[in-house]
């Protein structure tokens, strides 16, 4: 569990510059730290690091904006 | 009987309104009236499609039948155990579906203008619909095909001719449900305030500068023979006229939606506000730009990192906004105004990010204010208006069209 929260936040990391342990319900897309370019690098390297086969169409930016929602969405896809 | 373009006249507004109340008193009380729903959606079909357009009826039912067909052959491929899921079957199913709308935007490019027999208004959106339902089918997302209500979803008359875009996935959760009273009653709240700014925007301020204003800039312009400032007040003149009348039918089809508990998506938010071209593309034509984005960028985008086609990300971002917006381009139509209107805003993309980088790199020195915010707003303005007046064709007529005066 702990692996997917530490994976993620590293990713966000990497692709915003930001660490995001501390802030797990800033708005990616609001704050504009995330664009299209950056969703596909994401899920590009959740499937790398993680093995989550998440389709682009999977992508519903409503229930993917935050650091928070992405890790819970990782979890249940894992499972 | 009288035939009616949709939202284009007092009277079809009538007959909206007399149809529709019966469907809000049940919404109201808790219940869809899907049949009567079903039935006033095709009086409006036919309005717009019969009498001397029965034509483009035919060519429409014709359309609907291939797709349906064609959406349900995918479908039972894509969704039976342990189905192969071949590439080759998926881009054969996408070059099917758009194989009409090719037809009927490319004859009339070969044919001299003539327009081909199979073509209705509303194809092009339809045919995104589609597009997108045979993508998501294929990512194994829409797990389900139900033909009567990808019909219902292809067909929803108050945006069939020009959007706004919605999607199968967010149409039915609205369509299988009636929402609760009170959100109910702020739909209609929302719904009729669209519709009456609707009025405003399209009966009045499109009609003052499209109609009223147009013809006389138009004139002056080509009585000048070749550049004058008639050319610079027609793009501005032009460019208000299109955002009034488009936006002003987005907020008809989407209050009249909002009416029927369908919460069909916004197409526009106050694009002049916007302060770079990417800003611009979020807030005009936005289920346009938001499906090209989804179901083309993104796509080229990850197939690209994936198979590490161009070493930098950078490159990898630039070629795809021009591959996006070039096509963009084609949609609208075959002609060199359209597709240079799309190359136009793909460089304009390209050219944004650069300076976005260079800016962030230079932070320091670079001075970010309310007055260049405001010059920022003011360039984007005329950089998208001077697109537009690409789109409009009318430097075609000026330049290469038969000399009228």
């Amino acid at each position: 569990m702990d692996n997917v929260k530490e994976t993620v936040i590293e990713i966000l990391k990497d692709l915003t510059g930001e660490d995001f342990s501390e802030n797990l319900d800033e708005n990616l897309y609001d704050s504009a730290l995330l664009d299209s370019m950056g969703t596909v690098q994401l899920l590009l390297e959740l499937q790398d690091q993680l093995g989550i086969e998440a389709p682009v169409s999977e992508f519903d930016r409503n229930e993917w904006d935050t650091p928070a929602k992405i890790i819970e969405k990782v979890e249940a896809m894992k499972q | 009987m009288r035939w009616f373009v949709p939202y284009g006249n007092p009277t079809y507004f009538l007959w909206l309104a007399l149809a529709i109340i019966p469907l809000m008193i049940g919404l109201l009380y808790g219940r869809r009236f899907r049949g009567y729903q079903t039935l006033i959606s095709f009086f409006f079909l036919l309005l717009t499609f019969g009498g001397p357009n029965w034509r483009t009826g035919i060519a429409l039912i014709g359309y609907f039948i291939y797709q349906i067909l064609l959406v349900s052959g995918y479908s039972y491929y894509r969704q039976r155990k342990g189905s192969a899921n071949k590439g080759w079957v998926f881009i054969g199913a996408v070059i099917l579906a758009i194989l009409p709308l090719v037809i009927v935007k490319v004859t009339p490019a070969i044919e001299n203008g003539r327009q081909s027999i199979i073509g209705f208004l509303g194809i092009s959106y339809i045919t995104f619909k589609v597009v997108q339902t045979i993508m998501e089918t294929r990512d194994g997302i829409i797990k389900e095909f139900h033909p009567v209500l990808f019909g219902q979803f292809l067909l929803f008359f108050p945006t069939i001719s020009s959007g706004p875009i919605d999607r199968y996935r967010r149409f039915l959760t609205d369509y299988e449900k009636v929402p609760p009273q009170s959100e109910y009653l702020n739909l209609i709240q929302t719904g009729v305030r669209y519709i009456f700014t609707g009025f405003v925007y399209k009966f009045i301020l499109a009609y003052f500068f499209g109609t009223m204003l147009m013809p006389i800039v138009e004139r002056r312009a080509l009585l000048a023979h070749g550049f004058s400032w008639n050319i610079v007040a027609y793009m501005y003149v032009y460019s208000m006229d299109l955002f009034f009348d488009f936006a002003g039918y987005s907020l008809f089809a989407v209050g009249i939606s909002y009416l029927m508990g369908i919460k069909t998506p916004m197409n526009f938010n106050q694009p002049f506000k916007s302060k770079n071209i990417k800003d611009f593309w979020n807030r005009w034509h936005m289920t346009l730009s938001f499906w090209f984005r989804d179901y083309i960028f993104m796509r080229l985008v990850f197939f690209f990192m994936k198979h590490k086609v161009f070493k930098s990300r950078v490159t990898t971002a630039n070629v795809c906004y021009v591959i996006n917006m070039l096509i963009m381009g084609f949609w609208h139509g075959e002609t060199w105004f359209y597709i240079t209107y799309g190359l136009f805003h793909g460089v304009a993309l390209v050219i944004n990010d650069t300076w976005l980088r260079y800016k962030k790199k230079h932070q320091a020195v670079i001075p970010h204010n309310k007055l260049t915010e405001l010059f920022a707003i003011f360039l984007t303005f005329n950089v998208v208006c001077f697109s537009f007046l690409i789109f409009s064709g009318f430097l075609n007529t000026l330049f290469f069209g038969p000399h009228r005066f």
